[in-house]
């Protein structure tokens, strides 16, 4: 049987590199999708503690993680859409009209 | 939900409805709100639909009064109805409400359309409520979610506008961003105790405390950082505040970021987290310096404001570095007593704001305030009572506020850090009494008149006013209801036989 720790060691590089995507990325779909790596990441991890406690509770949580996060994408998808319309680009570096 | 709890009851019992009262009722009127809005009249819309919204608020108010009565758990040990989450709930709602009431004009103003406006503002108050009762992570995570979803779409809600949606999307991606790590935090959680509610991680931290708890306090720090706008996690906090409209920067600013507070305090004095101190240290000493600093060279005053609450989430934090002893009560109750003088103080400051900006909200530089004094001296002095509160002066709500943390901090022998906070709203003072100069000691730029005060303003004014102004002089009550509750929150085992068995009332 593979060891929990590689299901967590997994998890982590994915979420860790949902972090660099988020970080480099310069597409706002592509930095979205890098927060759904993220997620995924977690996802992993939750069914594989669930896996060592012998609790089914972990692997509910990822359904509703899963629900929350297609709710998440129906709305972020509508804000870069706005976004879209009124800029007419999706490069970060371009949307700056308030100085950060 | 874990293996050898207790024995699980096939359905929910009539009484755990009343435990989830004000978020029915609110979910109801929201959906009402929603379903209305295709069929009213577009041009009178917004009254009608205001009205719904505000009817909703304050049956949900009533709702919370009746949970009140019935204290215990529900759900499964889901949620939690103790005096902590009814305070909590009063405060989120009643926001929301003042927040529904001040943006009437502003709607017709700004030119939108309400419907789904008021109906995001009762389904964020539900996330918000639901997030100060819950007590088990995963539901605070959905609770979270329901809350910031709602406020990222109303954050873009001038979608015609580009800094609107600016602001929305940049909100969007790091609240998402955050959120991941808040949620990462509770697998590790999750991981570390082989539970996430709250109870039993209370149980399995205080036997033994593995290395994983401590990175998993540390990710959902950072996650719940972000969403109070503490420093080093604020950087989108100004933008976010300048383009979103200004009754949802009132909203945004106080509701959210109270039931936030909530969940921290929570997860640290309930759940015991471990490695508490230095996080909170480090993020409030930076908080309350870099955003004074930050505001002192600001020139618009919805950016000045969004320094301002980096400062404010700074000065609140002070109080979560308590240590878990006899003083941790005081520390709690002061954190639960800054939630709610903030939130009026804040509030009401965002309605003069809305009211000021005009349409497309071109007035909100410093140097629009210029005279104001002199062109409408009521509106000018409840601003001047909003701003003095948020110094500091005594006699306001902000000064009882500060002054309960900064002696708690005292009492639990945090000298540095409170040393840091004085030294702080000695700088804050600056950038505020200068807008108060501003009114009073300028010219006006244009003498233009200014258009009436609305009754929904005015309402709402007249109330956050009054609050600021009963909390500075009668803070008694709510010190004690908050010392009840904190005494409640750390101290679970009184009313322990209600929890554990959520069958004794029936």
């Amino acid at each position: 049987m593979v060891p929990i720790s590689y299901y967590l060691v997994l998890s982590g590089i994915l979420f860790g590199c949902g972090v660099v995507g988020f970080l480099i990325k310069r597409n706002i779909i592509s930095i979205f999708m890098s927060i759904e790596l993220m997620l995924n990441g977690v996802n992993l991890s939750f069914v594989a503690f669930a896996a060592q406690w012998h609790a089914l509770s972990g692997q509910v949580f990822v359904f509703l993680v899963m629900v929350v996060a297609a709710a998440e994408a129906a709305v972020g998808l509508a804000i870069i859409i706005a976004v879209y319309r009124n800029r007419e680009t999706l490069n970060v570096d371009q949307v700056n009209l308030l100085k950060l | 939900m874990n293996p050898g709890g207790e024995s699980m009851q096939t359905l929910p019992l009539g009484v755990d409805y009343i435990r989830f009262l004000p978020e029915i009722v609110l979910s109801i009127f929201g959906m009402i709100v929603m379903v209305l809005d295709p069929l009213v009249d577009e041009q009178r819309s917004q009254k009608h639909l205001g009205m719904v919204a505000l009817l909703g608020t304050l049956t949900a108010l009533a709702a919370t009064l009746l949970m009140s009565q019935y204290p215990g758990s529900a759900f499964w040990n889901m949620i939690q109805v103790d005096s902590f989450s009814v305070f909590f709930h009063f405060l989120v709602i009643a926001v929301a409400a003042l927040v529904i009431l001040s943006s009437y004009e502003y709607m017709t103003v700004q030119r939108i359309r309400a419907g789904e406006y008021y109906g995001l503002i009762l389904f964020g108050a539900v996330g918000m409520a639901l997030m100060s009762s819950a007590v088990e992570l995963v539901l605070i995570f959905i609770a979270l979610e329901i809350s910031s979803i709602s406020t990222y779409i109303l954050a873009g809600f001038r979608r015609r506008e580009a800094i609107s949606s600016e602001s929305s999307i940049k909100y969007f991606l790091l609240g998402s961003f955050a959120t991941a790590f808040f949620l990462y935090g509770v697998a590790l959680m999750f991981g570390a105790t082989g539970s996430t509610s709250i109870w039993q991680i209370s149980q399995v931290l205080h036997s033994r405390v593995p290395l994983l708890a401590y990175v998993a306090t540390a990710f959902m720090f950072v996650g719940l950082g972000f969403k109070v706008a503490s420093a080093p996690f604020h950087v989108w906090t100004p933008d976010v505040y300048e383009g979103a409209p200004a009754p949802i920067v009132g909203l945004m600013s106080t509701g959210p970021k109270a039931a936030v507070f909530a969940v921290l305090l929570r997860i640290f004095f309930q759940a015991n987290a471990p490695g508490r101190f230095w996080l909170i240290w480090v993020s409030a000493a930076l908080s309350m310096t870099l955003g004074n600093v930050a505001a002192l060279v600001q020139t618009n005053i919805k950016r000045l404001l969004a320094y301002s609450s980096i400062a404010h989430a700074g000065y609140l934090l002070i109080a979560f570095a308590v240590p878990q002893t006899a003083i941790a009560d005081t520390g709690i109750s002061s954190a639960m007593f800054y939630t709610v003088a903030y939130a009026a103080m804040n509030v009401g400051a965002f309605a003069v704001v809305s009211h000021l900006a005009g349409a497309g909200e071109h007035r909100v530089e410093l140097e629009d305030y210029a005279g104001l004094g002199r062109r409408s001296p009521l509106l000018a002095a409840t601003l001047t009572i909003f701003l003095l509160s948020l110094i500091g002066i005594p006699m306001t709500g902000g000064f009882f506020a500060k002054f309960y943390v900064f002696s708690a901090a005292l009492k639990a022998n945090l000298v540095v850090l409170t040393i840091i906070g004085v030294i702080n709203s000695a700088i804050g003072a600056y950038y505020y009494l200068r807008v108060i100069v501003l009114m009073y000691m300028r010219e006006p730029r244009e003498e233009t008149a200014l258009p009436r005060v609305p009754i929904g303003v005015g309402i709402t004014l007249a109330i956050t006013a009054i609050t600021t102004i009963c909390l500075g002089l009668f803070p008694g009550r709510v010190v004690n209801y908050s010392l009840r509750s904190a005494h409640e929150l750390v101290h679970p085992e009184m009313s322990a036989t209600d929890i554990r068995r959520p069958s004794v009332i029936r």
